[in-house]
């Protein structure tokens, strides 16, 4: 159990939410109603995607306050507290990809495809295309291409071809690229790394534990974020990590934890060092 | 090391221009899918929607319109529907808009893209609902295949209007035919019609012969040009018109003078 806490933990709220939008729709419960573009909560908070209002600011909407107050209540989470966790604890793709990705070590795919050269920097550029053509077309451009948006609908109101999004995305991350989607392409996940940079819930690493075994290197679907393993104690403070915790869940040693406050500790105390 | 500069700098300008290549060919892929979805025209909105364009911008695609239809009328469009994927929609066909008169479709919306003010109407200093507002498109008679116009007695439409008699009458006309009876044809009236689609779940024909289009469709436009010489209140948009003059070269000279001259002609 204390292997997979997190990931319960992970699947429950993935789901969780999922449930509460689908209830609202289908059984009229008063909870969570909308999807993860728009929402009210108890009909009273609004929540929105701050992605999505950016685009439409872009696109030249002039929008009610009841969308910009969501949007900031939902920006203000992630960046001060979340951090990129919209990644692994919201977005229902996540568990499209992660089967991909066990798939993916199962079948040792990674060991015998070539690797492909893709930048991790692709998705930022898709963000501000995303953004100039919003401009140019006049809408929201990524939200009308979204297969985060078309899929999570689908599982809400109703599929259509929107299973196709889940599909593609499947194949995509199973036979093209470890990681492909998420950890390259995605401008939302691009976003919520910009967002969440000074974030303070951070996973944090003890060099002193640490035996080198390099599992959570492997585990890591953003692996450049560890670059410290084994070398340095401190926390992780790149914001591409999307707290998902595998990391902490498959170390043997106790190198790895979470902490809420360590950011906040480190940048003191680097300050102290220097004064 | 020296000797590597070059390449590094060369390496590094091949990969932007290949960065800048991929994004050209993306954002051309990208705006020409886009520009397709945004063409579609016959698409009806919610109750109180902005202007399709403005919609487009403005809807978040949330759904939480089409939730608080008691009558499920209200849909998002799926992949493969041919509509901007995502945007609330109806089809009065399957099922109408039954104009509620508490409009819960329109306060939920938190964008602003359903427009709450113009579905309100002051009462003694007091906002309400006014479903009769709403103008989503315009009913339209096939004439040839409405069977009133044939001559047979129907008149269904007419009687599922919630706007009887005022976005639907029934004209009386002498069926020269028979010379005998009479016609009960189905007219609409564009300025009174919501555009709610229920005359067109009504009718009796097995492909409906009256059907509503969104106005940007149904509706012609005359221009300022014409005016209604006989209605006082369009009449008087001529008050502030000004006459306009082109002065050109002949118009300098007096008519018959223009006329008779034959410049080089002979
Ligand atoms: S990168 Fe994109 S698709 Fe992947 S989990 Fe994050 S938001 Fe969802
Ligand atoms: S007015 Fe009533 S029936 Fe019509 S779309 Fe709104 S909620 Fe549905
Ligand atoms: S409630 Fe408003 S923003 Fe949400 S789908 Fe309906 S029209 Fe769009
Ligand atoms: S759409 Fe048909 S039923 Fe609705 S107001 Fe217009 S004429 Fe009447
Ligand atoms: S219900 Fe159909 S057939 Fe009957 S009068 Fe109306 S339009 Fe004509």
């Amino acid at each position: 159990m204390r292997k997979i806490r997190y990931l319960l933990m992970r699947r429950f709220t993935q789901i969780g939410i999922l449930v509460l939008y689908f209830g609202a729709n289908a059984y009229g419960w008063k909870i969570l109603q909308g999807n993860l573009s728009a929402s009210s909560l108890f009909e009273t908070v609004p929540l929105a995607d701050p992605f999505a209002l950016l685009q439409m600011l872009f696109a030249g909407a002039v929008l009610a306050t009841d969308v910009i107050v969501g949007a900031l209540i939902i920006a203000l989470f992630y960046a001060v507290i979340g951090g990129r966790a919209f990644c692994s604890w919201v977005c229902p793709i996540n568990m499209v990809t992660d089967l991909a990705n066990w798939l993916r070590r199962r079948l040792g795919i990674s060991d015998v495809q070539k690797r492909v050269y893709m930048s991790r920097n692709v998705r930022y550029w898709v963000m501000a295309m995303a953004l100039l053509l919003s401009t140019a077309m006049g809408l929201a451009a990524f939200e009308i291409i979204s297969p985060i948006a078309m899929a999570h609908r689908g599982l809400v109101f109703g599929m259509g071809f929107g299973i196709g999004a889940l599909v593609i995305i499947f194949l995509f991350d199973l036979f093209v690229h470890e990681n492909a989607w998420c950890g390259y392409v995605c401008p939302l996940g691009g976003f919520y790394s910009i967002l969440g940079k000074f974030s303070l819930f951070r996973v944090k690493h003890d060099a002193e534990a640490c035996t080198l075994c390099m599992k959570c290197k492997e585990v890591c679907p953003e692996k450049e974020v560890l670059f410290m393993i084994g070398k340095n104690s401190g926390s992780v403070l790149m914001g591409a990590c999307t707290n998902c915790a595998r990391c902490i869940e498959v170390c043997d040693d106790d190198a790895l934890d979470f902490s809420i406050r360590s950011q906040l500790e480190q940048t003191i105390e680097q300050t102290k060092e220097k004064a | 090391m020296r000797k590597e500069l070059p390449n590094d700098r060369r390496k590094f300008i091949l990969s932007m221009a290949r960065g800048v290549g991929l994004s050209a060919m993306g954002a051309l892929v990208w705006s020409a899918y886009v520009d397709e979805v945004k063409a579609a025209p016959l698409i009806l909105r919610p109750p109180g929607a902005l202007d399709e364009p403005d919609f487009l911008k403005t809807c978040i695609k949330c759904g939480l319109c089409v939730e608080a239809c008691p009558y499920d009328t209200l849909m998002l469009a799926q992949p493969g529907d041919n509509n901007p994927i995502g945007t609330p929609f109806f089809v009065p066909r399957d099922i109408p808009c039954y104009m509620c008169d508490d409009i819960p479709c329109v306060p939920v919306c938190p964008t602003g893209a359903l427009v709450q003010d113009s579905v309100t109407t002051e009462v003694e200093d007091e906002l309400t609902w006014d479903i009769t507002k709403i103008d989503m498109g315009l009913a339209v008679v096939d004439v040839e295949s409405c069977i009133a116009f044939w001559g047979i007695q129907c008149d269904a439409c007419y009687r599922a209007c919630p706007l009887m008699d005022e976005a639907i009458t029934l004209q009386y006309d002498k069926n020269e035919r028979t010379g005998k009876h009479a016609f009960l044809k189905p007219i609409v009236h564009a300025d009174a019609c919501t555009g709610c689609g229920l005359c067109e779940r009504a009718c009796v024909t097995k492909k409906p012969a009256i059907y509503v289009l969104p106005n940007e469709v149904a509706l012609g436009e005359v221009g300022d040009h014409y005016i209604k010489g006989w209605d006082k209140a369009d009449e008087s948009r001529l008050k502030d018109a000004k006459g306009g003059t082109t002065v050109t070269e002949r118009s300098n000279r007096s008519a018959v003078d223009s006329l008779n001259d034959t410049g080089d002609l002979y």
